[in-house]
């Protein structure tokens, strides 16, 4: 059973189709990132997933079940991409009445803000206000008031913005644990080298509409070029071949590309006929960030206003 | 409904442990009581003004048999043998606050040649005791001339004033118009103050919310209609506890400082001067006070009071939160949005003004009536027997305006809190209010 199966969901605004007919699942335990262009309709889409906006059309299924944010929401976790705490609470109050809100007894949320306020260091800062912490702290502070209630699915909106590479790790190894555990994690950002690193399975939102959708390795490999890079060990002379064409040059280190109806073995074979050392031969799979520019070029940089017909 | 008790639990304590609102609270009484004691003690240090004042009494107005009042401290002694002209320059160095010379006078022709030497301004207090007892023995005097007793003449003396006999079916009562409008316009002037002041509080607790973004993670908790009434009800319920420590400091505090200051408490004042005809005027004034005071009917002022403060505040503190919901972080925008909510609440200060003055005059009927100006005009009016008609309609328009404003105002809220860096205009207001879903 598939955590969040969505299908079909539109929601249009006068000036716009915020999100057109997006369609997808995430299974228990996957960290799924959510990538698109500013004004892509990312947010629209997760407004509606965690109850905050009502779905024009389509359906939205958790854990098996039509979606009911009066109920669901207390599985939920939500960390908008602006940050917001009360500046003047107390910071252990406002974990503890945040952790309340989701629907935790005072008992319970008292626990649970303990438990991570000492897994995060956080413990001296129970008294301190909002205000004085510094934007990374309250970051941390607001990764732990969106898990506390050990939500099924957690969705993070660049969780990683202004934390040092210290409290990133903190923050990501959590993020692991948490799928290991079995919530499903929608980890949407712009920063295409975290999605590499941290997601297993992404989906492309561009101007309301999914345009990929697929596991990280899966995606760079439809995306892929067959460009290779090859070491060898002399100046190859002629390096004229039916097989391949070069794209750049390096020394000894060239970067090419395999012809249409050719394999790789025949760039190999091409070069040990002309008897010169092969040091190194890998592929050279696209990054997602060139799949999103790619993709996403040529839509103009702000998105503009359309008329939705529906 | 369990969410939205911790969200009017979280507003309420995190207002009334604030300092500000210690200071209000506290403070504000307590500064009020004793600015009133400041007065008092004024007051009453004048009475208590001891003076030894020399006195020539050549026409014998005083020395045959003085009539002091009892609140007159000072201590008079007659000299006899010195002439005034002599005396005048030397009193001060014969231990004198004062000298007073009274020259032969006659009785049958005003008296105007009473002089009282001093090296500074007198006080006026002591100045009108003096008066006070020479214009007796000068009345005794030309009372005895005509052979009248004093009893004749209090019997002769008319001192009128009108009665004012409230006829309701019911009962009689006596009322004063000035009591009456006092309280009108006192409670009035109460409500409109607290819409203003609640009202806004009301409104940058939700910019609070919206310019911190935090909107956005408690909506992801709980519904925006809850967040909303949450803090309308929670800031309510800080209102009605700083009422209530109000009253109860303000009648503590009176009756702490009646204890030390006895003519703190009015009672005690018609017994300081018995005898002067002033203070006899002024007793009667309060009597008729207090009568006044008892015609009002407090029962039905107490619950109108409440019903039409609960009831304002509601309604103009769910338009206050919809237009805190749509301002984006800029203050002034806020105030042009919220002046045409400000303009109905002004409106009706202005009509109950003219129904303290005129309680039956159509506009003011209509004022009591109208929804968004009855809170403070028909408090205006109660005292004034309103129909029970009207006081139903009124109620009941007002609850309905309550339930469909909340209605209203929580669809622009959802909206707006969401939104942001967009100017929203009135056009687009309306238009999130009457859509549908």
């Amino acid at each position: 059973m598939n955590r969040l199966e969505v299908k079909h969901l539109k929601k249009y605004y006068t000036s716009q189709k915020a999100v057109d007919d997006i369609s997808f699942s995430l299974a228990p335990g996957s960290i799924f990132g959510l990538l698109g262009p500013n004004g892509a309709g990312k947010t629209t889409l997760i407004r509606m997933i965690t109850g905050i906006l009502f779905p024009d059309d389509g359906e939205i299924i958790f854990n098996g079940q039509p979606f009911n944010p009066d109920k669901d929401v207390a599985y939920i976790g939500y960390m908008p991409e602006e940050k917001g705490l009360y500046k003047k609470m107390k910071i252990g109050d406002q974990a503890i009445y945040l952790a309340q809100l989701k629907g935790l007894s005072k008992a319970t949320a008292l626990e649970r803000v303990k438990h991570w306020f000492i897994k995060f260091e956080m413990q001296s800062w129970w008294n301190k206000k909002v205000e004085d912490l510094s934007k990374g702290m309250q970051q941390k502070l607001q990764f732990v008031t969106t898990v506390l209630n050990d939500p099924k699915l957690i969705i993070l909106d660049e969780p990683f913005s202004g934390l040092d590479p210290v409290n990133s790790n903190l923050i990501k190894d959590e993020i692991y644990k948490l799928a290991q555990n079995g919530s499903s994690i929608i980890f949407s950002t712009h920063r295409m080298e975290q999605v590499e690193e941290i997601c297993d399975h992404i989906i492309l939102v561009n101007k309301g509409q999914k345009i990929l959708d697929g596991s990280v390795n899966s995606v760079k490999q439809q995306f892929k070029e067959n460009i290779f890079s090859i070491g060898l060990d002399s100046n190859p002379g002629n390096h004229q071949s039916e097989a391949f064409e070069v794209i750049q040059q390096k020394g000894h280190q060239l970067l090419l590309r395999i012809k249409e109806g050719y394999k790789p073995n025949d760039v190999l074979n091409h070069f040990l006929q002309q008897q010169i050392g092969i040091n190194s031969f890998h592929e050279m799979l696209p990054s997602l960030s060139d799949i999103f520019i790619k993709l996403v070029e040529g839509t103009p940089l702000a998105r503009q206003f359309q008329i939705a017909s529906a | 409904m369990n969410k939205i008790l911790l969200i009017i639990q979280r507003e309420y304590l995190v207002r009334v442990k604030k300092k500000s609102f210690l200071f209000t609270t506290i403070g504000v009484p307590i500064l009020i009581v004793v600015f009133y004691a400041i007065m008092i003690a004024i007051g009453a240090s004048g009475g208590h003004e001891k003076n030894k004042i020399a006195v020539i009494d050549e026409a014998g107005l005083l020395s045959s048999g003085m009539e002091k009042s009892k609140s007159d401290a000072s201590e008079y002694v007659f000299i006899t043998g010195q002439q005034p002209d002599s005396l005048k320059v030397k009193y001060k160095s014969l231990g004198y606050d004062y000298f007073l010379y009274i020259p032969p006078i006659d009785i049958t022709q005003p008296v105007n040649n009473i002089q009282l030497y001093s090296q500074s301004p007198v006080a006026v207090s002591q100045k009108n005791k003096i008066e006070r007892m020479i214009d007796n023995a000068i009345e005794l005097r030309r009372l005895q001339s005509a052979n009248i007793t004093r009893e004749q003449y209090r019997s002769i003396k008319s001192n009128v004033s009108i009665d004012n006999k409230i006829l309701n079916g019911k009962e009689e009562k006596k009322g004063v118009a000035l009591v009456s409008s006092i309280v009108a316009f006192s409670c009035g002037m109460l409500i409109y103050i607290i819409m203003l002041i609640y009202g806004t509080m009301v409104m940058r607790g939700v910019m609070e919310e919206k310019i911190n973004r935090i909107a956005e993670v408690m909506v992801s908790s709980v519904k925006p209609f809850q967040l909303m009434m949450g803090k309308i009800i929670g800031i309510g319920a800080v209102g009605l506890t700083q009422f209530a420590i109000w009253i109860v400091l303000i009648l503590g505090l009176q009756m702490i400082l009646s204890a030390f200051i006895p003519s703190f408490d009015m009672s005690a004042l018609p017994q300081a001067a018995p005898g002067a005809a002033a203070v006899a005027d002024n007793t009667d004034k309060l009597a008729a006070f207090r009568a006044g005071i008892n015609s009002v009917p407090w029962g039905m002022i107490s619950f109108c009071f409440i019903f039409y403060f609960l009831g304002g505040y509601l309604l103009y503190a769910s338009m206050f939160a919809a237009i805190g919901s749509v301002v984006s972080d800029d203050q002034n925008e806020a105030q042009s949005m919220v002046f045409p909510v400000m303009m109905p609440i002004v409106l009706g200060f202005v009509i109950m003004t003219k129904a303290v003055a005129e309680p039956g005059s159509p506009l003011v009927v209509f004022g009591s009536i109208f929804p968004l100006t009855s809170p403070v005009v028909m408090v205006g009016r109660i005292m004034y027997d309103v129909p029970l008609s009207e006081l139903i309609i009124s109620m009941l328009l007002l609850v309905i305006s309550i339930i469909f404003f909340a209605w209203l105002t929580a669809k622009i809220y959802r909206t707006g809190i969401l939104m942001y860096g967009k100017k929203v205009t009135w056009k687009e207001m309306l238009r999130w209010a009457f859509r549908k879903q």
